[in-house]
């Protein structure tokens, strides 16, 4: 667990970077650390492997002051990623993982497998290890960045904007490969990022941090986005809170119908007298195929498979959020969504109505 | 062309001790002793000055001043206060020559750096010396290098005027030539200090190939 | 026999007038060949830029002539320029001047920031306008740098001149010599240097005043620069 106690960071020319800052990130957890230019997220994270020291205050690392601690032997500990990787372009990728066991006295064999075990780790082909940084992309860089950080198996990870310099659909990758990874090795990892939706999607806790270096808030970030403490965090959470809260509410607790859906091998004949306004069809294997209203038929023989069936939108009942499913409900002109299980097959129908419920609920917890 | 034939090929030029092999030689040891002095004044401390940043401000403008020293100047008032009879003389204005580019060129690449190499290196548990030497040196190598080839070719051209003082190099042929109005005398001593620069450059590439990472000069092509 | 003291001061005053002459012909023929080498060198290092094949040629002939000694460069033109003319210790000096400026042309107009050249571009200035308005001006700071290294050299080189006969403050030192006189020496020397370092500060307030944007700029420099610079390659640089 890392400490923040009363933390303030003022520099000779009178500039108060952080002010009085008070806070925990868990032992295997991810706590982020967002706010807009000049909070002094940065300033921060350098402060816990003393690449800055504090002027008043104390930051502990399970328990030990970290100023107590020589800041080589200290850093040595510590993963560190920065926003450019900051890989060192004279050497080749496997020297780049393998840095920190070099230094500890690794032997080289020893050291060389293990970042070629780390590579992997993190997605890259292990026959990138002998090339040089830049023959690399800026996505790959960031995975050695991160595979660097990782080779000595440092219980606490420290992370600069690691993604911000890289294109969204990476960026996106990179967050997901990130969070797989976090839930093998379970590091105690602090995230410095300005951009709230990555905060809200990695972090367990989240801490705004205002201007001038002071703590907004620290929330989990479904109670973040539930309830800002203030206008200021109101604010730097931006438009759509609501729909992004969904985000951490889980599917699973929906009303499920399972009367709504139909074989392909159905007769149009035998569907064509159903009273519901719309059912799903689904193949021999349980599958999706589209959606059908009854009283649209025509009137004529054959199966199902013969008929134009209407779009569809599925959501993974036991993984995904609240908000997966109301997307999936507007995919489809039937307005219901389509639950499914891992491999695919459909469980059951979310109806509109029993979204209305789900969100009503929702609603009501909002009243505080 | 027919004063190169003259000269190279007047076989009293070959022997004995206004031969060219000695001359050579001789050229080599002024060239090659202030360059290796320059050396272990500059390169330590530009290393110094740009990975602490002290003291930066005032190195470069003395370097800069340094530069407009004159050699021939500094040679003349040396001979005169110190007397003929050593290698002594011609060093000290070659090495004040060498010292400005060498010094210059490894401040400029230790400072030019990119920061978050740096931020790095320390952040990853590096000492102050191993971020230097492991780190720094290795990306900064190729200005490193530039500056001593500048300061090496400028030497080698400059120690020519050794001979107007009466000390021995490639620059005697020149002074001599013109002395005794034999010009072949002067283009040939020309000829040979020009070559001596083109092996040096020569030097310089090779030096710059065994020992700068492919990583920093970017050299291999991208499988 | 009383010991020759390093420096005689009467002799500074009883040689005033000359002193003064040899100061003039000193930075004249310092100045000159900078002059011409900064107009060779510009439309060199703008056709080197636009034509790359051209620049690796072209930076190796002069790297060729910049290796000659002056001295015997000065020698060799004896019979073509005359003994004791400017024009013997300009004409090498330019090429010098050159060597230097060349390398620094080319490296200011690649350190126009590609958006730059692209916004231009985009905006509709003509390649000649683009060029003036936008490129030359962002590279001054660089062909400054190069100026200074070719001015403070120029200024110092001139005195090798003094052995075939016009070295301006360089006389000064020939003479010493044969008269085994340590006072012209010494003030040749100081005077070639203070020379330099007052050319160089001229040209650094030139600089400021051509590029006001670039003073204002030095404090936040490192954010200014795109923040993964590749390394100057020496090739590129050619002989400082």
């Amino acid at each position: 667990m890392i400490t923040f106690d009363g933390v303030t960071k003022r520099y000779p020319d009178g500039t108060v970077a952080v002010d009085d800052l008070s806070l925990e990130a868990p032992t295997g957890e991810i706590t982020v650390l967002v706010g807009p230019s000049g909070c002094g997220k940065t300033t921060s994270l350098r402060m816990i492997n003393r690449m800055i020291d504090p002027s008043a205050g104390r930051i502990l690392l399970d328990g030990v002051d970290v100023t107590t601690v020589d800041p080589p032997t200290l850093r040595r500990g510590i993963g560190y990623v920065i926003q450019q990787a900051g890989l060192f372009p004279h050497r080749k990728i496997v020297d780049n993982v393998a840095t920190v066991p070099y230094l500890l006295g690794w032997d080289r064999k020893k050291a060389q497998a293990r970042a070629m075990e780390l590579l992997e780790r993190v997605g890259l082909d292990p026959g990138l290890a002998g090339r040089y940084p830049f023959q690399l992309s800026g996505g790959q860089q960031q995975r050695v960045g991160v595979a660097r950080a990782l080779a000595a198996d440092p219980p606490v990870l420290l992370m600069d904007e690691p993604f911000s310099a890289v294109d969204p659909i990476v960026r996106a990758s990179l967050q997901d490969e990130l969070l797989r990874l976090q839930s093998e090795l379970n590091k105690t990892i602090v995230f410095v990022t300005h951009d709230i939706d990555e905060a809200v999607k990695l972090g367990d806790r989240v801490a705004v941090l205002r201007v001038g270096g002071r703590l907004a808030q620290l929330a989990a970030p479904a109670e973040l986005l539930a309830e800002p403490a203030d206008d200021f965090v109101r604010e730097f959470l931006g438009r759509d809170r609501g729909i992004r809260r969904l985000s951490f509410v889980p599917a699973d607790g929906l009303r499920l119908r399972t009367d709504l859906t139909v074989p392909v091998s159905a007769e149009v004949s035998s569907v064509r007298g159903t009273a519901e306004a719309w059912l799903a069809v689904v193949d021999s294997g349980g599958r999706p195929l589209g959606w059908v209203a009854p009283k649209d038929l025509p009137d004529s023989g054959g199966t199902l498979a013969e008929v134009p069936a209407a779009p569809y939108g599925t959501f993974v009942r036991g993984r995904d959020s609240l908000r997966a499913a109301l997307d999936a409900t507007l995919l489809s002109p039937s307005g219901n969504a389509l639950a499914v299980d891992g491999s695919g097959r459909v469980e059951g129908v979310v109806t509109r109505e029993a979204l209305d419920e789900a969100l009503a609920r929702i609603a009501e917890d909002a009243r505080g | 062309m027919n004063f190169l034939i003259d000269f190279f090929g007047n076989p009293a030029n070959w022997s004995g001790p206004d031969g060219i092999p000695l001359r050579f030689a001789e050229h080599l040891e002024f060239t090659g002793l202030s360059l290796l002095i320059a050396t272990l004044i500059a390169v330590p401390l530009g290393l110094w000055i740009g990975h602490t940043g002290r003291g930066a401000l005032v190195v470069v403008l003395s370097a800069n001043a340094a530069r407009a020293l004159p050699t021939l100047g500094l040679l003349v008032l040396i001979v005169l206060l110190m007397g003929v009879g050593s290698t002594a003389p011609v060093l000290v204005p070659l090495i004040a020559l060498a010292v400005p580019p060498i010094l210059v060129n490894t401040y400029e690449g230790i400072r030019g750096v990119d920061p978050d190499l740096r931020d790095a290196a320390y952040g990853m548990g590096l000492r102050g010396g191993q971020v230097l030497g492991r780190v720094l040196v290795p990306v900064a190598l190729p200005l490193i290098l530039l500056g001593l080839r500048t300061a090496a070719i400028q030497v080698v051209a400059t120690a020519t005027v050794a001979a107007y003082v009466g000390l021995g190099g490639l620059g005697r042929y020149i002074i001599d030539g013109l002395a005794t109005l034999r010009y072949e005398l002067t283009v040939g001593g020309a000829v040979l200090v020009g070559l001596l620069a083109l092996a040096v450059q020569g030097l310089f590439a090779l030096i710059q190939r065994v020992c700068v990472s492919p990583g920093v000069s970017r050299r291999r092509k991208v499988r | 026999m009383d010991e020759e003291p390093l420096i005689r001061w009467e002799w500074i005053g009883n040689n005033g007038p000359l002193i003064r002459e040899l100061v003039v012909d000193n930075v004249v023929m310092a100045l000159a060949p900078v002059l011409v080498g900064l107009l060779v060198a510009l439309p060199l290092g703008l056709a080197a830029v636009r034509w790359r094949w051209l620049y690796q040629p072209t930076a190796g002939v002069v790297n060729v002539v910049y290796s000659l000694p002056s001295l015997a460069v000065f020698i060799v033109l004896l019979p073509i320029t005359g003994l004791a003319t400017r024009t013997t210790v300009i004409v090498p000096l330019a090429f010098y001047a050159m060597a230097v400026l060349l390398p620094a042309v080319v490296d200011g107009l690649d350190s126009v920031p590609e958006h730059v050249r692209q916004s231009a571009v985009a905006m509709g200035f003509t390649p000649a306008r683009r060029l003036l308005a936008v490129e030359l001006p962002i590279a001054v700071p660089v062909v400054i740098a190069g100026l200074r290294v070719a001015t403070v050299s120029s200024i110092s080189l001139v005195s090798v001149g003094a052995l075939v006969g016009r070295g301006g403050l360089g006389h000064l030192f020939t003479d010493g010599w044969q008269r085994q006189f340590p006072t012209p020496i010494i003030v040749g020397i100081v005077l070639i240097v203070l020379l330099a370092v007052l050319a160089d500060l001229l040209l650094v307030l030139v600089q400021r005043w051509l590029t006001p944007w670039s003073v204002a700029r030095t404090g936040t420099r490192k954010r200014a620069l795109p923040r993964s610079r590749p390394a100057a390659s020496p090739e590129r640089e050619g002989v400082a």
